[in-house]
């Protein structure tokens, strides 16, 4: 009844090509954003933030990272933890050196040192792919790793071993460090999202997406029309990796604060791809709703006991979370291999006929 | 000039400065690397038979062996507690199956091995608290005393354990290449298609495997456990696997006993001579990066079928 594109005359190419052709779907983005940015941060505490939106909004960030690496090029990564601690290093290494660059401009530069490393692991992907590729990029997870942690200039030779987030401002309002508010980091991750996001919904309904598409859908192919897979790959590599290692950086300095290597091993990796496999291969919006999923879902495991009022040891609540986390990616994989952005779909598609089916 | 002795100079005059050293340190490296290639030949035995790269593996790795710990610490004779821990490992084959892999015939290989990462965090979780999760020691009764010969140090747990490895090879070898039962395995592996349309049931046949590969994940975890105590960094040996898959080809058995044995001795060699030049602990990364090296060369790996999917 109220989902219907019925009567919508589009009348010139622009609106025929737009992100969101239907005008009750801009109306739900518009709507999802005003709660976004006029609601959430006045509603939610500061345990909200901290804990749930703040890092479900960086996860979000990776994860439509790799999505654009796995879902649409199709080359299966299992580096992502990596390039982030590329991402995070390098905002702490570049903001540290030079403290007056405005810290914004230092979370894209570390995005780009990112997708450089991101490029150079991708190059085996020019000979092997699949699971082949997989284990070839866990030789970038390991060996970035141990580099960060074994030389000391990458952290700037800090006795704990850790780096920091220094205290930076933004036109006078302190946007991280211990002062920085939920609030205002709330913001940047939230602005960071919606930018990068629509970046990469229009990357991929353009040229590059397509080509990487044809990539993902038979190389050979593509090849023969003309796509090389070099360039195409690649560049699929390098921009995955730059929204990998912006979102590192935030990690870091919009939400942990300070942090190990630790904080980027490898069960980092297996999260997002979780994250992008529940959520959907190859959707942005399916990014979004995996990284919901997967970050709120332990959290309310490890409530859902004091909620309900059940006593329990945390060692012996800690393995019922890993059961029923697996048990529920196990039935998510079985009863809707597609992801959640295949529910979404289906959803609409009901939605366009409901009440009256004929 | 000084970088450069110590990565090509140095290592090598050490070695030739004590040859017994250098050969025990080979030994090590060889027994560490039979440990590797039992937990690798499961995952080649499951990646043969239905293409499922099965990152579980690991998990039961660490279930076997908590069962077994389990059932010995409530006084079960060992060879008993043997037994029931091969059947648990068949049930658990059976329940995979019939829960999981009926209902993800015909999904993409990605959609597969994500489900099997699921099934890792069950049987984890699963396997802790059913049999706690402390630090155990697991005692099998295997000699472990160190004897010497030729001036070489030599542990006899150690050569039991590349012994129960050359057995294992051996049996599954025969297994494949002899039976109908293995013809059937190889013939499924082959073309699922095909196999089933000669009357091969499917089912039956992934239940097979993947009871082979639960008993071959609980001799694996006898060893590991007996080594080094069972624990739950026990699942983490299967991301040492994976070098060695890549090394020798994902459906080689053979490949993963050669892949294994070099991936350790390699791991051993460059820790001992080349770690202090880096820093130590290059254990971690030099296997993945001597399999990403490889790669580049042999995409196939050393054993594997020539006919990838490359690019």
């Amino acid at each position: 009844m109220f989902y219907r594109e019925a009567g919508q005359f589009k009348t010139s190419y622009g609106a025929d090509q737009a992100v969101f052709p239907i005008i009750q779907d801009r109306w739900f983005i518009a709507l999802v954003l005003i709660v976004a940015f006029g609601v959430v941060p006045f509603v939610a505490n500061e345990y909200w933030l901290q804990a749930v939106i703040i890092p479900f909004l960086i996860f979000s960030l990776a994860a439509i990272g790799l999505n654009l690496l796995t879902g649409y090029a199709g080359q299966l990564s299992l580096g992502t933890g990596a390039f982030m601690a590329v991402g995070a290093y390098a905002t702490y290494k570049i903001t540290t050196a030079f403290p007056e660059i405005n810290l914004i401009v230092v979370f894209l530069m570390s995005g780009m040192v990112a997708a450089a490393v991101g490029v150079l692991f991708g190059l085996p992907s020019l000979r092997i792919k699949g699971f082949y590729l997989a284990v070839a990029t866990l030789a970038a997870q390991f060996f970035i790793l141990w580099l960060f942690n074994k030389v000391g200039w990458f952290y700037n030779d800090n006795p704990s071993g850790t780096i920091t987030a220094p205290p930076r401002t933004l036109f006078g309002i302190m946007i991280s460090g211990p002062r920085a508010t939920a609030e205002t980091r709330y913001f940047i991750c939230l602005i960071f999202l919606t930018v990068l996001a629509l970046a990469a919904k229009n990357i991929v309904r353009g040229r590059i997406g397509r080509s990487w598409m044809a990539i993902r859908d038979m190389d050979i192919a593509a090849e023969i029309i003309g796509i090389q897979p070099l360039k195409a790959k690649l560049l699929a590599f390098a921009i995955s990796s730059f929204y990998c290692g912006v979102a590192g950086a935030l990690f870091i300095f919009a939400w942990l604060g300070s942090a190990e290597t630790e904080a980027f091993d490898i069960f980092v990796s297996f999260q997002v791809l979780f994250m992008i496999i529940i959520g959907g291969l190859g959707s942005i919006m399916g990014s979004i709703l995996g990284a919901a999923f997967i970050t709120l879902v332990p959290i309310f495991l490890t409530n859902a006991p004091a909620m309900f009022g059940i006593p329990m040891g945390t060692d012996l609540s800690k393995h019922i979370e890993e059961i029923i986390f697996g048990g529920l990616i196990v039935f998510i994989l079985i009863v809707e291999p597609n992801g959640f952005a295949r529910l979404w779909q289906i959803m609409k598609e009901k939605l366009r006929q409901w009440p009256f089916p004929y | 000039m000084e970088l450069l002795n110590v990565l090509f100079v140095a290592p090598f005059l050490d070695m030739a400065d004590s040859p017994v050293f250098f050969a025990e340190v080979v030994i090590s490296g060889v027994l560490t690397g039979v440990m590797y290639s039992l937990v690798a030949l499961g995952f080649v035995l499951i990646f043969k038979a239905s293409g499922v790269f099965n990152f579980a593996q690991g998990a039961m790795v660490l279930f076997a062996a908590l069962t077994l710990v389990g059932l010995m610490e409530r006084g079960v004779p060992v060879f008993l507690a043997l037994i029931v821990t091969a059947m648990v490992m068949v049930a658990l084959a059976m329940l995979i199956e019939r829960m999981m892999l009926r209902y993800l015939i015909n999904q993409e290989g990605i959609i597969l091995f994500m489900a099997t990462i699921g099934l890792d965090f069950l049987l984890q979780g699963f396997g802790q608290i059913a049999w706690g999760s402390n630090v155990k020691v697991l005692d099998v009764g295997i000699p472990n005393q160190s004897f010497e010969v030729g001036g070489i140090l030599l542990n006899q747990f150690d050569l039991f354990a590349a012994g129960t490895g050359a057995v294992l090879v051996t049996g599954l070898a025969v297994f494949f290449h002899k039976t109908t039962i293995g013809r059937a395995l190889r013939a499924v592996a082959d073309d699922h298609q095909a196999a089933l349309s000669v009357g091969i049931p499917l089912k039956t046949i992934w239940i097979i495997v993947w009871s082979v590969a639960g008993i071959v994940a609980l001799v694996a975890g006898i060893m590991w456990g007996a080594k080094s105590g069972v624990q739950f960094s026990l699942s983490l040996i299967a991301l040492k696997a994976l070098p060695v898959l890549i090394l020798g080809g994902f459906t080689s058995v053979p490949g993963a006993i050669v892949g294994g044995l070099i991936i350790g001795v390699g791991e051993k060699i460059a820790e001992i001579y080349w770690g202090p030049a880096f820093g130590g602990a290059i254990e971690g990364w030099f296997a993945y990066m001597l399999a990403l090296a490889f790669l580049m060369f042999r995409p196939q790996g050393l054993f594997g079928e020539k006919i990838i999917e490359r690019v």
